[in-house]
């Protein structure tokens, strides 16, 4: 066993309003820069959708992440072969169209236009040429396009579905969509990483995080091809790719990152999962339909005190072990089972997790009636506007029981405080639901208050980085008892 | 006089320039130290010119090199006229992939609205340079026949003596081709301007890629290697710290 620690994450779509707060948030620390106007290491998508860049998770046009390969994995359109001999031309990276060209307005104009028959207006000009243009895309073009032709139906995902369900889910009465905010997922398996030919990626041991040595990037730009979830960029301006950060500087201080401190709808939880290193390669390389399964394998108890014990013995501070047992993230992904990792397909091993979006009906359409009488408060999970199909594509590499869980636990959970709050319920039906999940009135209400009612120290449990005691890698601290302040570089000894 | 100029005084200044500048760029100026792709902004004609233009220099690259370390052997393989002409129009045609993508890399940077925000003034002296440089050679691969059997018998014996200190430059200064010498000298200035230029870029060309593990973990404080009392050499720091 080789336990490390990882920083992961866990976003609840049930509760994202599509605000972008954290977008923008993110956008003015860190990418408000000549060259990465167009990143957006945060982002947020309509689903369904063709999200941003458009049509990322389809890798038969990107290539990104990783496929099976035997009992292990390979790269899918880099690595060191491949890598070196599409140096001088990278043909699967995505190019600026296929973000979105950034622009801003000549605002100048409003002020010195010469006075006419028409309101002066501020005309776009693009941000890498400085030219006028006509805008044709943003990074979030489809937003609340849930039923579109040009975005809804072009969706990656909807090739898991059949055309007459794709006509079901385009119905007028079932249409629906959902958010997906995205970051980097700080994947345990990192792809990105692995195709770095200058090996400027790397995975930072403490806590999991992923960076790029801005010194040591090349402009290779294989990362970009390799990330499956597109969230390595490649700076056109400094020639060096940029990636979400996961806001280190500030979680080192303690402080959530930008995006997890003002998400206005509460939707983020982060905080420690303990895994094992030595079963990545093997999680990685499960079967499609085990895949979630031996990802979520991966992660311990950590309150086994064995997984602690071995936890010390390999470094990990007894903080971290115990922000690992607070961590919210433990409880949504192993212990509650509600959440799950976007796209495991891709076989990099994601940190952020995802509960998905409930979305249930209520009605049903008979002979173009629209009859609200259910005999219960919602129509099953199979109803729901979201196909399970649809889902499983997106959180469970295709694996639709996966998905029919979850929502079977959070409508269990829904039915019991409902039963608690309104009371208008039949309890058999209720308990009916808990049984069928096997969770208790204990648990739901706890689900219940991480979800709904949680505070900003139980959303963010960070365990500190005890950068006060790196002093100790240099110099034993006995060594120097005695000596004086920073003042004098020797002992204070009696002069001759 | 102007022969020891360009035979002599060039290369050592060059080679001066080129060992100072790189090694200073690299260890403090590292953030530079980039090939400055550009294909984020354009993509399509940057295929067709990028690359033959490298796979064209990379192979001439190192046919002037293999020249250069083991003249005996070519000169040995040049002995049957079937194997010169091989090695001879299988060089040249790698000059002409080089030169027409050149070309294309040229007019990729005159037609393309984006990839002019990118380019520097030291980007049009690289252009200047490689284009001199590469038609240069081509011109003295078809006028001064077989020149991969006088480069090993000439040039080589040349360039190997500056590189130990006691140039000889009377073969290179008797050569009667205006474009032998341009193509000498155009290659020493290139050689100069490696460190000023994006041409820093094929010194790291990341060849310990093929060796190196695929995933890279960094500690930045790693609490096993904490030094125990006065011994300073257990364990080692971490990269980046
Ligand atoms: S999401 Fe992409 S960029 Fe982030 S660690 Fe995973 S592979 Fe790398
Ligand atoms: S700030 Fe929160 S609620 Fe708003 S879009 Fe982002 S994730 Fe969703």
């Amino acid at each position: 066993m080789d336990i490390r620690s990882q920083i992961s994450m866990v976003f609840h779509l049930d509760k994202c309003i599509g605000c972008h707060t954290c977008s923008i948030a993110c956008k003015n620390i860190w990418t408000d820069r000549k060259g990465a106007e167009y990143m957006w290491w945060n982002n947020v998508e309509t689903k369904p959708g063709t999200g941003y860049p458009t049509k990322w998770e389809d890798q038969e046009i990107y290539k990104g992440g990783w496929e099976k390969d035997g009992d292990s994995v390979s790269l899918k359109g880099a690595g060191k072969l491949r890598g070196l001999k599409n140096i001088f031309h990278n043909p699967h990276m995505p190019v600026l169209d296929d973000y979105y060209e950034p622009w801003t307005y000549k605002y100048q104009d409003l002020f010195t236009a010469p006075e006419g028959d028409d309101q002066p207006t501020a005309r776009p000009v693009s941000l890498v040429t400085g030219e006028q243009m006509d805008v044709q895309a943003g990074p979030n073009w489809d937003d609340d396009l849930g039923g579109s032709k040009d975005y809804a139906r072009q969706d990656v995902n909807m090739k898991a579905l059949s055309s007459a369900e794709q006509e079901a889910m385009f119905q007028l009465e079932r249409m629906t969509f959902q958010y997906l905010p995205r970051i980097c997922n700080h994947c345990l398996n990192p792809a990105c990483v692995a195709s770095c030919p200058s090996g400027a990626l790397y995975k930072r041991g403490e806590d999991g995080i992923v960076l790029i040595n801005q010194e040591r990037c090349r402009a290779w730009r294989m990362c970009v091809t390799a990330c499956p979830y597109k969230k390595s960029y490649y700076n056109w301006h400094t020639g060096k790719s940029e990636k979400c950060v996961l806001c280190y500087p500030r979680l080192e201080s303690g402080q959530a990152p930008a995006c997890f401190h003002s998400c206005v709808g509460r939707i983020r939880y982060l905080g420690v999962l303990l895994y094992d290193a030595d079963k990545i390669e093997k999680a990685a390389s499960a079967p499609d339909d085990q895949l979630v399964d031996a990802h979520l394998d991966i992660y311990l108890d950590p309150f086994d005190p064995e997984v602690i014990k071995q936890a010390k013995a390999n470094g990990i501070a007894d903080s971290t072990i115990e922000a690992a047992q607070k961590s919210p993230v433990y409880k949504f992904v192993k212990v509650w089972k509600l959440a799950l990792p976007l796209h495991p397909e891709f076989r990099t091993l994601p940190n952020l997790f995802y509960v998905p979006a409930l979305l249930p009906t209520m009605a049903t359409v008979a002979n173009g009636v629209y009859d609200t009488t259910s005999k219960s408060l919602w129509n099953g999970v199979e109803s729901n506007r979201l196909p399970m199909k649809y889902l499983a594509s997106l959180f469970s590499a295709g694996n639709t029981s996966k998905i029919v869980e979850v929502m079977k636990r959070l409508m269990a959970v829904r039915l019991h405080r409902r039963g608690l709050t309104v009371g208008d319920l039949n309890s058999a039906e209720i308990s009916t639901a808990m049984n069928e999940v096997q969770m208790n009135g204990d648990t739901a209400d706890a689900i219940f208050r991480l979800t709904a009612l949680a505070t900003f120290d139980e959303r963010f449990v960070i365990p500190p980085a005890h950068r006060e005691e790196s002093i100790e890698m240099l110099e034993n601290t006995a060594d120097v008892k005695g000596n004086t302040g920073f003042g004098f570089k020797e002992r204070p000894a009696r002069g001759l | 006089m102007t022969n020891y100029l360009l035979f002599i005084a060039l290369p050592y200044a060059s080679l001066a320039v080129f060992l100072v500048g790189s090694i200073y760029r690299y260890i403090n100026r590292g953030f530079s130290v980039s090939s400055i792709s550009s294909q984020f902004l354009e993509g399509r004609k940057l295929f067709w010119g990028s690359q033959p233009f490298h796979w064209g220099l990379f192979v001439l690259f190192f046919g002037h090199l293999i020249a250069f370390l083991f003249p005996r052997a070519v000169i040995a393989w040049n002995g049957q006229p079937v194997r010169l002409l091989i090695l001879e129009i299988t060089a040249f045609s790698f000059g002409l992939c080089a030169l027409l993508g050149l070309i294309l890399l040229v007019n990729r940077r005159l037609t393309s609205r984006r990839v002019q925000m990118v380019t520097s003034k030291m980007d049009i002296v690289v252009f200047i340079v490689l284009l001199t440089q590469i038609i240069s050679g081509l011109l003295v691969a078809y006028h001064n026949r077989w020149g991969s059997s006088w480069f090993a018998a000439f040039l080589t014996p040349y360039l190997r003596s500056i590189f130990v200190f006691n140039p000889q430059i009377d073969a290179v200064a008797s050569v009667n081709s205006l474009s032998l010498q341009i193509h000498i000298v155009s290659a020493f200035s290139l050689i100069a301007i490696i460190p000023f230029t994006r041409f820093i870029h094929f010194l790291v060309y990341p060849i310990d890629y093929v060796w190196r593990s695929y995933q890279q973990v960094i500690w930045n404080w790693n609490r096993k290697n904490i030094r125990t009392s006065r011994s300073h050499s257990e364990g080692h720091r971490s990269l980046n710290n």
